[in-house]
């Protein structure tokens, strides 16, 4: 018996030791350092205030929250409009196929995200493949000023995070029950009604996940509004490592992560909500 | 019917050209005889040439190489205990321990940054490679775990039952039976790790050091610097190593299932 237990021992102290110093720790740090106070000579000091959380009233860090939620909002609602019929599509392939179709989403989530968004440059800039083509086509006459603009941050986003829409979506169509579609049509509904009435509240699941995948990145990938973004498209990511890493602020960057997370943690208690209600309609 | 089809193939393609054409630029421009003008002018190797000379380069590349094999590796062995512990055991704050693991999947990666560089500065751990290290492990154990968890779910438990009836351990299961079965698993949350972590860029940004440059961070200087073909042709040389160790990997995993 003694044996026996030997590894399930070990094993479980190896994760939760691991798990304790790496990862609750840390956090617990953060959300204590959000409540200190901090001066020139000491990173982090007593005495323990609210003075953080007040700060974030100031115009200037609501005026960056507010341009980074809505360049986050936009760049999700524009990969769930692509994303959505995308998935779709490819559920309804078979065999060989899908799984070729499949593998091209997967390869550049595999390629590094810094080096796309570089690549993204030659694209949109002025006198780039974009510009260029859309005036030899004549649909444009004098280039589009995009980069280093929100814009192109936009563009930059759905890029690099339209696979983490597509693949949760995709796998919740799949296992969607068919019969209730099949049912819908026989009852009289066309093709469009049972979409709309049936398909889509069935795959609320999987296009909140999506929406959480790509929401928080959007508003915390620092590098990519760095890169391809002008001296306005500051993200809550620019903030938050310019807290931390410039200003030395450790306690407003704290402050900043912990709003960060309860949206995380508000996003994590609706997907629950909704795939709870999921459940019950998959009974019928 | 075949309006449709037509549609929806045409849809596909226009999505995977968005995918797919900045990449291929990169790499034509890679090619391009010329310093600073995006028109053709001629293909060369100099860019290539250019970068093979570049020392330092060659250090911040077997920098990121010696992480990524480290936390790779040690991101597998812990990650595939914690998946294994949560599959065959009932403990209590298993269910924390399940629910914490998908909130560091889902958690910004700055959030984990600050929250490491906070933790290794209390303790008063130079930023360097053990910090890098530790923290590159941190964020690709919970991956492991659930490419892991996924495949034991698969299993039959009555193989479990009849090695124990016939005398074995909890550790000779392990051994015996559940490593050889999971080793499909091992290899993809592996890979996983390795590349998750030679593309990090926003977690490594807080808690490197400067005397162990790594890859990533010196592209995103480099980047930060402006449009340089040497730049094209290195990114185009990692494109081309991360695509051909996917193919190795997707064939090893097919000929073995």
């Amino acid at each position: 018996m003694k044996v026996e237990n030997k590894f399930k021992t070990f094993s479980l102290a190896a994760t939760w030791a691991w798990m304790f110093f790496f990862a609750l720790l840390p956090f617990a740090l953060v959300l204590t350092a959000s409540f200190l106070s901090h001066s020139d000579t000491q990173l982090l000091e007593l005495p323990l205030t609210l003075n953080n959380y007040r700060n974030l009233n100031h115009g200037i860090y609501l005026r960056i929250f507010e341009n980074s939620i809505i360049i986050a909002s936009t760049s999700t609602l524009i990969c769930l409009i692509i994303g959505y019929p995308f998935a779709y599509i490819i559920t309804r392939l078979n065999g060989y196929l899908k799984s070729l179709c499949l593998m091209l989403i997967i390869i550049p989530f595999w390629t590094s995200s810094l080096i796309r968004s570089y690549a993204l440059i030659a694209i949109i800039k002025g006198k780039g493949v974009l510009n260029t083509v859309l005036i030899a086509l004549g649909i444009i006459h004098d280039p589009l000023p995009l980069l280093f603009t929100n814009t192109a941050v936009i563009i930059g986003l759905v890029y690099n995070l339209l696979p983490f829409m597509i693949l949760p979506i995709m796998t919740n169509i799949e296992r969607l029950d068919h019969r209730l579609v099949d049912a819908a049509r026989d009852l009289g509904a066309n093709r469009f009604t049972t979409f709309r009435r049936v398909i889509i509240p069935l795959s609320m699941p999987g296009i909140i996940a999506g929406c959480i995948l790509v929401f928080l990145p959007a508003m915390t990938l620092f590098y990519i509004s760095d890169i391809l973004g002008g001296a306005k498209s500051i993200l809550a990511g620019n903030l938050i490592q310019n807290k931390f890493l410039i200003a030395e602020n450790w306690p407003m960057g704290a402050a900043l992560s912990i709003v960060l997370t309860l949206m995380l943690i508000g996003m994590i208690l609706i997907y629950l909500w909704a795939s709870r209600g999921n459940k019950s309609g998959e009974w019928l | 019917m075949k309006l449709q089809t037509i549609s929806r193939t045409s849809y596909l393609t226009l999505v995977y050209l968005f995918f797919y054409i900045p990449i291929a630029v990169l790499i034509c421009y890679s090619f391009n005889n010329t310093q600073y003008s995006l028109v053709w002018q001629g293909f060369t190797w100099d860019w290539y040439v250019e970068l093979f000379h570049d020392s330092d380069l060659w250090i911040s590349a077997l920098h990121s190489l010696i992480l990524g094999l480290s936390a790779a590796t040690l991101a597998t062995a812990i990650g595939m205990l914690a998946a294994v512990t949560i599959y065959r055991y009932r403990f209590r704050g298993r269910g924390f321990l399940y629910g914490l693991i998908f909130i560091l999947i889902l958690s910004p990666e700055i959030v984990m940054g600050a929250a490491l560089l906070i933790l290794f500065t209390l303790l008063r751990f130079p930023l360097g490679f053990i910090t890098l290290l530790l923290s590159h492990t941190t964020f690709c154990i919970p991956f492991v775990i659930v490419t892991t968890y996924g495949r034991l779910v698969s299993f039959d438990k009555n193989i479990f039952e009849a090695a124990k009836d016939l005398g074995a351990t909890d550790g000779v299961i392990f051994k015996k039976i559940i490593l050889p079965m999971l080793w499909p698993a091992l290899a993809a949350g592996w890979l996983m790790s390795f590349t998750l972590s030679l593309d990090d860029v926003i977690i490594s940004y807080f808690v490197a050091g400067p005397e162990f440059d790594i890859l990533p961070l010196r592209i995103y200087s480099m980047v930060r610097a402006g449009v340089k073909p040497e730049i094209n042709a290195l990114c185009s040389v990692l494109i081309f190593v991360t695509l051909t160790l996917i193919l190795l990997s997707q064939t090893a995993l097919r000929k073995k299932s």
